[in-house]
């Protein structure tokens, strides 16, 4: 089927809902006026130089807007993110998130250790591919993605992380994978899994 | 819940498919031209973007230096935790995107006939002026300083050569000197800036030289993020003990008010003599020079713009953005440039073809590194007010690092201070 604009379908879907975030539509500034205050950290047209602050470019709008309100509410811990996400309300968010997915995502050159590579994709392929696909590639025309081949390392991390601490929700399904994966192939298998996401460097979002 | 919200819109997306917003009308400024005055990260931004937007703008920057050193991350260079070249920018990568660098100082501008004028003789036309100048600083406010004396006993507070100086000064001294800080009255650019220098100048001393400390002579009562300031030095720095490494004298009665460096020490208001092994003077600012000569600002010595395009309210057709310009709430920072430039961008473009400029939105990002894996930070998130009088934080955003931060949140935050560095660096100068 032909994607809907998200703007449309969401605002369809709020008004369904009886939403109201306060805000008048028109009173929004642009996509790309509000993505353009994030470039300080996130990079211009939210492609980061890194090393810890992700890409934010071409994601999955609604991906985009969850993961701000969840940054927002603090169910995902943020250092600062969090304080940022405040500031916009959830149209706005959506204005971004249509805008960021115009900006095709360009995965990072950087290091990574190239003898844990193939490890690290069979563990992909056995844990993570259900619901990641392709590799964990930013992909076009699929539904919920999720940037994981190309992006930053220590952001992958510091994601982990706050994962395995209780500090951002873990999906019961990536849950019990993950547990599974840590059993089976010892703490090494997350190394692996980085070296594989950030030896992914060449493809292109299409 | 992004499944199910996903699928729900699938089912009654149809709802609103009447669009209201149509396609984005691509205008284009053909031949307009643009000078911007200042090279630093307000003109360097201010160019980018306006060229990103529209290739067909004709940008020239008027820049004096051919190599740029940021202020932003130079307190590290001072304590040696890096490299002045790590903090050094060229302007090839602005080049490359068809925009003009005149390396040349202009020293006048005529709003009548729109044109800049430079010390080279050059008269550049424009149909618009960005001018992001800077500060200048006001040697004249601290008896027995000036732009010579500051060889001796540098600011700093321009990064560069000043940087560079203040470094070696504190490698050549002894164990045991007394390294002071004057931090200058509101407003002046990067209000966290001298106390990030302390808590750097004392990381070094630490490690180095452990019998020396840093005193700063502070006019004011209060400064930006000083509890968790005071919460770092404490911990890292014996803060408010006898082995205090860093001291805070504050109040109108410690304000430097002269200097003398050849007995190397400073006056305070209030009439006490205090000898420096090391004597860093940043001292009271207001707007860049071309500011100042252009008639950009006003009595208080910094320029009033319309918030929502940073063109001056006293001269049409020249936009002032960056530390030089007067952007209550804003603080006088990097980022305030950085994010200032794109609004200031985007209102030339809408103003070159005689259209409204869009609504304007604005972040301020922050951070200070007080010791190794050691940051914080502060944030905001503006709007502008209804009447257009004040770029306000939206309220229950922003703020600062929590007082209660774990030792992994300040580790991070010091990566991300990293991240912001190479980030706003790439965003600004393209590099």
């Amino acid at each position: 089927m032909a994607k809907k604009s998200l703007k449309l379908a969401l605002a369809g879907g709020a008004l369904a809902l009886g939403l109201s975030s306060g805000a008048f539509a028109a009173e929004i500034a642009s996509g790309k006026m509000l993505v353009d205050t994030c470039a300080g950290c996130h990079g211009t047209n939210g492609n980061s130089v890194g090393p810890a602050s992700p890409s934010i470019a071409g994601m999955d709008p609604l991906v985009f807007v969850d993961m701000m309100l969840a940054f927002q509410s603090g169910d995902t811990y943020s250092t600062i993110m969090g304080r940022i996400a405040r500031g916009y309300t959830e149209d706005e968010f959506i204005e971004m998130g249509e805008y960021l997915k115009e900006q095709p995502f360009v995965p990072v050159k950087q290091d990574f250790d190239e003898a844990l590579v193939a490890d690290g994709e069979a563990y992909h392929e056995k844990f993570c591919s259900n619901c990641h696909e392709e590799g964990g590639k930013a992909l076009a025309d699929v539904e919920d993605y999720i940037i994981l081949a190309g992006q930053w390392t220590p952001y992958l991390q510091y994601a982990m992380e706050d994962f395995m601490e209780e500090r951002r929700m873990l999906p019961k399904k990536m849950g019990r994978k993950l547990e599974q994966m840590i059993e089976e192939q010892g703490d090494k298998s997350l190394d692996a899994l980085y070296a594989y996401y950030a030896s992914q460097q060449d493809y292109k979002q299409e | 819940m992004t499944m199910n919200r996903r699928d729900f819109v699938k089912t009654t997306g149809a709802v609103a498919a009447v669009s209201a917003f149509g396609f984005p009308h691509i205008a284009r400024a053909q031949g307009k031209k643009v000078v911007i005055v200042g090279g630093g990260t307000g003109g360097a931004t201010a160019a980018r973007y306006l060229k990103l937007a529209d290739e067909s703008i004709e940008v020239t920057i008027v820049e004096p230096n051919e190599t740029y050193y940021t202020c932003y991350m130079s307190n590290e260079v001072i304590s040696g935790a890096r490299k002045i070249e790590s903090i050094q920018v060229g302007y090839d990568a602005i080049k490359a995107l068809g925009i003009n660098v005149v390396f040349d100082k202009a020293t006048a501008i005529d709003p009548e006939k729109k044109v800049v004028k430079t010390a080279g003789g050059q008269e550049l036309a424009y149909d618009r002026a960005i001018v992001a100048p800077g500060v200048s600083m006001l040697y004249d406010k601290i008896e027995g300083y000036s732009a010579e004396v500051a060889e001796k006993l540098p600011h700093a507070w321009k990064a560069g050569e000043q940087t560079r100086i203040l470094r070696s000064q504190l490698e050549a001294m002894d164990d045991g000197g007394v390294v002071l800080i004057s931090a200058p009255a509101n407003p002046f650019r990067c209000p966290p800036g001298p106390y990030e220098r302390a808590s750097q100048i004392a990381m070094y001393l630490k490690e180095n030289k452990p019998k020396s400390k840093v005193m700063i002579l502070d006019t004011k009562q209060v400064f930006s993020k000083q509890g968790l300031f005071t919460q770092g030095w404490e911990k890292l720095y014996g803060y408010g003990t006898e082995n205090a490494m860093i001291e805070w004298l504050a109040g109108p009665d410690s304000a430097v008010v002269a200097v003398d460096a050849d007995a190397m020490t400073v006056e305070t208001s209030f009439g006490d003599e205090i000898e420096g092994a090391v004597i860093n003077i940043i001292p009271p600012q207001a707007a860049g020079q071309i500011a100042l000569d252009a008639g950009l600002a006003d009595d208080s010595g910094w320029c009033p713009v319309d918030m929502k395009t940073f063109e001056s309210t006293l001269h049409e057709g020249i936009h002032v953005i960056g530390d030089a310009c007067i952007a209550t709430k804003m603080p006088k920072s990097g980022y305030s440039a950085n994010s200032q430039a794109k609004v200031a961008a985007a209102a030339v473009i809408a103003l070159l073809n005689d259209k409204e400029p869009g609504i304007p939105a604005y972040v301020n990002t922050c951070y200070s590194i007080i010791g190794k894996d050691y940051g914080i930070s502060v944030a905001a998130v503006y709007r502008l007010s209804e009447d257009g009088s004040v770029i306000d934080s939206v309220e229950g955003s922003g703020g600062l690092t929590p007082s209660d931060a774990p030792d992994f949140a300040l580790k991070r935050e010091v990566q991300y201070a990293y991240s912001w560095y190479n980030n706003i660096v790439a965003d600004s100068f393209g590099t």
